[in-house]
């Protein structure tokens, strides 16, 4: 049975900056985020992986090419246009959380469907919920000062995850984190990924989070240049699926 | 949310919130404190002409206002006034600046008002010792409680000269002040003569009553094509002169409502200022929000709403400020006036400084690269 696609980038080329100062940050990138699956984008500092998270979640537009998210394109759309299709389809859990050190873990969680425009009820009850569901429901009125870096990463999860997105994207989850919080997160956006409705992307540099990828992206010099599908088990990484490509440079 | 964020940002940095409060509180401070000595000054320049039972003032050509009479006026005027259709009565007033000399020595200038009560033109209000009659007694004038120190005098029953006749206080009254800070002094109309040396008969003013139902205008237009060398105005166009007279031409007003914009602006800058500053410490904040999804609008709603409570705040406070300098001034010689109307219109101002202050803030936050959550 073929994998539903949740979101789709074909020859995503991506300039940055102007004139003399303008770098090619992607170089035609073609990647698609499938229901159910965990995937793993690696690559080493300057390989292009946060502009294709940029690009993939609907925060910037390629230059050329074209993304897809739940069937919508983004080709035309200004920030408004974008900020709405993010709403509706994406979640994100960022490298350094981004809670909002004003509002406790609850509150975080429900601005996100607040921004969703969800009724200030309904918001609370599905808020509570997604902190439930990662364990935080002992927690739900600590401020991000008073909780661990595991913690606040976890009431990031919920955020992401309480406004119910067809796509969550993660940038380096892992990378504020010791190695047992780490590995809870990582475990957590698994657990996230076993949705059939839910794609889930991780950009990491961290070699431990490869046992948790259904699939891992490697790009370099903005371009693909490798993808490794991996079996059932996530316990044991084997290759089914190698594909080594090397685009030539758009 | 949009509320519980604005209130956690606002309070987040209780520094910032102090500066910004004592920014609003100053500025609402000085200009409550403007507006209201303008409107107190307003009060003291139109009170008489507003305490005057009279439909049309008739005054010399070219007077300024009602301290300013100018050039006086003749039994002749009055005659034809009387003579006019509609017109039922014509009350004279005679008024003039005139030395009152202290009895301890030395003297002050005055603006001596004489009428006549029982004509039912113009009668002292806000007696509070003697009565209003008694200014019908040999001597006697009516001053107000609040400038007995600088007449000279003690209080009822003193005694001092007005050029070069002598008075004797018989009445006090309370919160009949004077713009220009020449005391009030009321006296029965033919002892103002006598003391100002005016023939028998003159007035500085004729105030013309009307019959029920006659038409103010068409009266208006008869009375000046029968009196030449005069005017004839309404009772809004002499108070209106008199305002322009004592507030615009000396630039008393002028000086007061540039206190106020002063103000202003002053409250602007600050606010603004800080605004601007605590949405630069949380454009983080309004980053992720913006890549969590949230329309520009929302996090515009924010700001304002942070605008919305500093106002609130900072009105409350500025208000509790300026009603106490506002109660010290009630007994001085320059009151600051402060109406339901000022309370209502300086809340609003409050509310559009901090509305224009939020505007660089909201520049700033719509300029916001969603992508820069990714570079933290």
């Amino acid at each position: 049975m073929t994998a539903q696609i949740i979101l789709s980038a074909k020859g995503v080329v991506k300039d940055l900056g102007h004139g003399a100062g303008m770098v090619r940050a992607l170089k035609g990138v073609s990647l698609t985020l499938n229901a159910g699956e965990l995937t793993l984008l690696m690559g080493p500092s300057g390989s292009g992986k946060t502009t294709l998270l940029s690009i993939l979640g609907c925060i910037l537009t390629p230059t050329l090419g074209n993304v897809t998210v739940g069937g919508e394109s983004v080709k035309g759309l200004g920030p408004e246009g974008l900020a709405d299709l993010r709403r509706r389809h994406i979640g994100f859990v960022f490298q350094s959380y981004n809670l909002f050190p004003t509002l406790n873990a609850l509150e975080n969680v429900r601005l996100a469907l607040d921004v969703r425009g969800m009724h200030r009820q309904e918001a609370h009850v599905r808020a509570e919920k997604a902190l439930r569901d990662v364990g935080l429901s002992h927690r739900l009125r600590n401020y991000p000062r008073n909780l661990s870096g595991g913690e606040q990463q976890r009431v990031a999860v919920a955020r992401a995850l309480a406004g119910t997105p067809s796509v969550i994207l993660a940038d380096e989850p892992t990378a504020a984190l010791d190695s047992e919080n780490g590995q809870a997160v990582m475990a957590l956006l698994s657990q996230l990924a076993k949705d059939k409705s839910r794609a889930v992307l991780a950009v990491t540099h961290d070699s431990r989070t490869i046992p948790f990828a259904d699939r891992i992206v490697r790009i370099e010099d903005g371009l693909i240049v490798g993808e490794e599908r991996r079996t059932e088990s996530r316990e044991n990484i084997s290759k089914i699926d190698v594909t080594r490509k090397r685009k030539a440079h758009v | 949310m949009v509320l519980t964020l604005a209130l956690r940002n606002l309070f987040h940095d209780r520094i910032r919130l102090i500066v910004t409060l004592v920014g609003i509180l100053f500025s609402i401070v000085l200009v409550a404190v403007q507006l209201g000595l303008y409107l107190g000054a307003k009060r003291m320049i139109v009170d008489m002409i507003d305490n005057a039972k009279g439909d049309i003032w008739i005054t010399a050509f070219g007077a300024k206002s009602f301290e300013e009479g100018g050039v006086i006026l003749t039994p002749r005027e009055r005659h034809a006034a009387l003579a006019t259709p509609g017109v039922k009565a014509v009350v004279p007033l005679v008024v003039s600046f005139a030395e009152w000399r202290k009895p301890g020595g030395g003297s002050t200038n005055s603006v001596l008002v004489g009428t006549d009560p029982e004509d039912g033109g113009l009668k002292p209000w806000g007696v509070v010792e003697g009565e209003a009659a008694s200014m019908a007694a040999p001597d006697a004038v009516l001053v107000d409680r609040s400038y007995l120190t600088d007449l000279g005098i003690t209080g009822m029953g003193a005694t001092a000269q007005i050029e070069q006749g002598r008075v004797r206080v018989r009445a006090l009254t309370d919160g009949i002040r004077s713009f220009t800070q020449a005391p009030y002094v009321f006296t029965t109309a033919n002892r103002a003569r006598a003391l100002l040396g005016i023939p028998r008969e003159n007035s500085t003013f004729f105030l013309v009553q009307l019959q029920p139902r006659a038409n103010i205008e068409a009266v208006r237009a008869d009375l000046k094509s029968r009196l030449s060398g005069t005017e004839v105005l309404t009772k809004t166009e002499f108070r209106n002169r008199s305002l322009d007279q004592w507030l615009f031409s000396t630039g008393a007003g002028v000086a007061l409502i540039g206190g106020a914009i002063l103000g202003l602006i002053v409250g602007i800058v600050i606010v603004a200022q800080t605004l601007y500053s605590s949405t630069k410490d949380h454009l983080n904040e309004f980053a992720t929000l913006r890549a969590l999804g949230s329309s520009s609008g929302y996090i515009i709603k924010v700001i304002l709403a942070q605008a919305a409570f500093s106002a609130i705040l900072g009105y409350i406070l500025g208000m509790s400020i300026a009603m106490v300098v506002v109660a010290f001034s009630v007994q001085t010689a320059l009151p600051i006036l402060m109406t339901p109307a000022l309370a209502v219109f300086l809340f609003a101002i409050t509310f559009g400084m901090c509305a224009i202050s939020a505007v660089s803030a909201i520049v700033k936050v719509t300029k916001i690269d969603p992508a820069m959550v990714f570079s933290r």
